[in-house]
């Protein structure tokens, strides 16, 4: 149990998908202009990444492992991902369409978001038990949700700031990233690494 | 005509400076030139290929299925790289880490197969592919370069700062790859107003 908290709190805090292993950089550059769209686009990254993490868990370990066929393990893990995403969107469509408006245009997109293929090899990586690995993949998805978030609040105050034109755009949101990351290397203490 | 599908990779249309596609490993692996190097060749391998694979079957792959068909396919050919990096340069293999197998979902590879590669010819597509390919790999190397030098003091492991410079940690970590990119594409928007 322990551990399993401690998996929570760094992966959202300390190695944060975004700010310390740069998956999902480009919906993190792309959807954060917009407070609601960057909340929309985080919550479907979050369902998404757990139930993935999820899935690849149970093929690796049951399937690859058990029949030596690791070698397939990336083309298996994107085909998951890829039919995850598929199945999720018109499961949502059939029954919520008040969920399927607020997520629906962000999930075809989160097929291409290296986030989720990345902490499903993370994953496989540092050998978490099946719990663990939905933490990781749940919390994964929490962290990427908190950041793009307040990028999105950084950036909607920043459309008023008076800066240089070379600035605008892409060069600025990545320094503020940048500082942002920063901030975030403040809570590499916690937990003991 | 020939000569511009490869140059606007270069600069033009520059996957890194220009179109920020494929952020993921370029941030991640360039904390020396030696990996921004060795990704950089990995992706040119790999966009090569893809684009080939696609280019020859564009007319037999069915619309509604084409992306999981490159995907698959892109999928095939990193696996290659990745079991030969392992095989021949395991301790670059090690520093990439799960980089490598990211390369499928670098934005850029289906970016160029479906943009590019899908619709055109077979020696078009190789044009294009090196073209993007050369343009994302000098990134990388600039990337990687410039955190090495500042980060760590040497480039490709050789010593350049004097023994006095004092090595700016925070260009290794992760702040420092956001912060140098930011300020890297903001001299190229400067060289770009500067040329019109």
């Amino acid at each position: 149990m322990e551990k399993l908290i401690l998996i929570f709190i760094s992966t959202i805090l300390i190695n944060n998908v975004v700010l310390s292993y740069f998956l999902g950089i480009c919906p993190f550059l792309g959807v954060s202009g917009k407070m609601e769209s960057a909340l929309g686009m985080g919550m479907a990254v979050t369902f998404v990444m757990t139930l993935a993490t999820s899935i690849s868990w149970l093929i690796y370990y049951l399937v690859l492992e058990r029949f030596g066929l690791i070698f397939l393990e990336y083309i298996v893990f994107i085909l998951v991902i890829a039919s995850l995403v598929q199945i999720v969107e018109m499961f949502i469509r059939k029954y919520s369409t008040n969920l399927y408006q607020s997520l629906g245009i962000y999930l075809p997109l989160i097929t291409s978001n290296c986030a989720i293929l990345g902490v499903a090899l993370f994953m496989v990586v540092k050998d978490y038990s099946f719990l663990e690995a939905v933490v990781f993949g749940f919390s994964g998805g929490l962290g990427f949700c908190l950041v793009i978030v307040i990028m999105a609040g950084i950036r909607e105050e920043l459309e008023f700031a008076n800066i240089p034109k070379i600035f605008k755009g892409a060069p600025l949101t990545l320094i503020t990233a940048g500082i942002l990351a920063l901030i975030f290397m403040g809570f590499s203490g916690l937990g003991g690494g | 005509m020939k000569k511009e599908q490869i140059l606007k990779g270069l600069w033009q249309q520059n996957p890194i400076f220009r179109q920020l596609l494929g952020m993921c490993p370029t941030l991640a692996v360039t904390t020396t030139a030696e990996n921004g190097l060795a990704m950089g060749l990995a992706v040119i391998f790999v966009l090569i290929f893809s684009e080939l694979a696609v280019s020859s079957i564009k007319k037999i792959v069915p619309h509604q299925v084409r992306i999981a068909v490159y995907t698959v396919l892109i999928a095939t050919f990193v696996t290659i790289v990745d079991l030969f990096l392992k095989a021949q340069f395991p301790q670059i293999s090690k520093n990439l880490g799960p980089y490598v197998p990211l390369i499928i979902v670098n934005c850029i590879i289906l970016g160029r197969c479906e943009a590019f590669a899908s619709k055109n010819k077979l020696s078009g597509s190789l044009l294009d592919a090196l073209g993007m390919g050369v343009g994302f790999c000098w990134g990388l190397l600039i990337l990687g370069s410039i955190r090495e030098l500042l980060g760590a003091g040497n480039i490709f492991g050789f010593r350049l700062m004097p023994a006095g410079f004092n090595p700016l940690v925070v260009m290794i970590l992760p702040a420092g790859a956001f912060l140098v990119l930011g300020f890297l594409v903001a001299i190229m928007n400067r060289v770009e107003q500067w040329k019109s």
